[in-house]
């Protein structure tokens, strides 16, 4: 038992530090709170070249210029939206890995509250029918018990 | 009978959203431009011709035009080559190349190797001028009205099918319409 458990949690531990290596992209700015905007925004970004990769972990040409980009937009003071839009502006909303799209995000919880709806009319339709079960039923119809 | 209408009506809804979006769906890999539609991104450049003159989106106003991103880094772009070749000499509209991310040298020498479709190429050397075109990889060809409105944007190696089935039908009749 002790045997592998030394070896898993030390691959664990390394999993988990992984996304602190950054090896693709070596920029840092000059103020921590800059540098974190940077960070997420980089790792919101697609690189639209290797589309499955965000800006921070390509290594292609596009990206670092991409990079530059970002780098030099937080460093001229534009807010992370301001940033956001400029992307979306040449790329369009595929750039990003989180849509703005609010029906995309709006769409489930208003099919939810349909449902919950439909719901609650047929617990209410089926609760009347339960509080007539006294009553004879009709004679056209036969009775059924569920 | 009448509690399946809604569901029935509901799945065929579906079926129909479905369809359209199946059958309009872009081929895959490529991705809709928002630059459709839009004013083409103005840019001002060094000519590879001579560096001392600019080549600029302004100068290109009233005309319709290619706009084409190439690189002699570029593999794909050498398989449009002869496409290139045939618009130009169709004579229906100008070629305007963007030399992106490339050194100049080379690019001298593929045009003077394999023939120099351009009537003008601008140098994005820093490769600025491409992320304001959206290009994410050459070679990208963009047709822009007099307007200066971007048309229509093809991703990959312009081909002698793209060019008559894409691009033609959107010029105003059959007369030459650029120069």
């Amino acid at each position: 038992m002790g045997s592998w458990l030394a070896p898993a949690l030390a691959l664990c531990a390394l999993i988990a530090a992984a996304p602190a290596v950054r090896a693709v992209d070596p920029t840092e700015l000059p103020d921590p709170a800059l540098q974190a905007r940077y960070l997420a925004l980089t790792h919101e970004l697609r690189c639209m070249q290797c589309q499955n990769e965000s800006l921070a972990d390509s290594p292609v040409d596009l990206a670092a210029d991409l990079r530059h980009q970002v780098r030099d937009q937080l460093l001229a003071g534009k807010s992370d939206d301001e940033i956001r839009s400029w992307m979306v502006a040449r790329y369009g909303e595929f750039i990003l890995f989180r849509p703005r799209s609010t029906w995309l995000w709006l769409t489930p919880g208003v099919l939810l509250a349909a449902g919950a709806l439909i719901f609650w009319r047929i617990v209410r339709a089926r609760t009347a029918l339960v509080a007539t079960d006294d009553e004879p039923p009709p004679a056209d119809e036969p009775e059924v018990r569920t | 009978m009448n509690r399946f209408v809604l569901p029935l009506a509901g799945f065929v809804a579906l079926a129909v959203v479905l369809g359209i979006a199946v059958k309009h769906a872009p081929e895959k890999g490529t991705i809709a431009s928002p630059l459709i539609g839009k004013p083409a991104p103005e840019f001002s450049l060094p000519s590879l011709a001579d560096p001392a003159q600019q080549v600029s989106s302004a100068a290109l106003r009233g005309r319709w035009y290619l706009f084409n991103v190439w690189g002699t880094w570029c593999y794909e772009c050498r398989a449009e080559h002869e496409t290139l070749l045939e618009v130009r000499d169709t004579h229906v509209l100008p070629l305007i190349g963007l030399d992106w991310k490339d050194e100049d040298q080379r690019a001298h020498e593929w045009l003077s190797r394999l023939g120099n479709p351009y009537q003008a190429v601008a140098l994005d050397h820093s490769g600025r001028t491409a992320i304001d075109w959206g290009v994410y990889g050459a070679p990208e060809t963009f047709l822009v009205n007099p307007e200066g409105i971007v048309v229509y944007k093809y991703v990959g190696p312009l081909t002698h099918d793209v060019w008559t089935r894409e691009i033609l039908p959107r010029l105003p009749a059959p007369r030459a319409a650029g120069s």
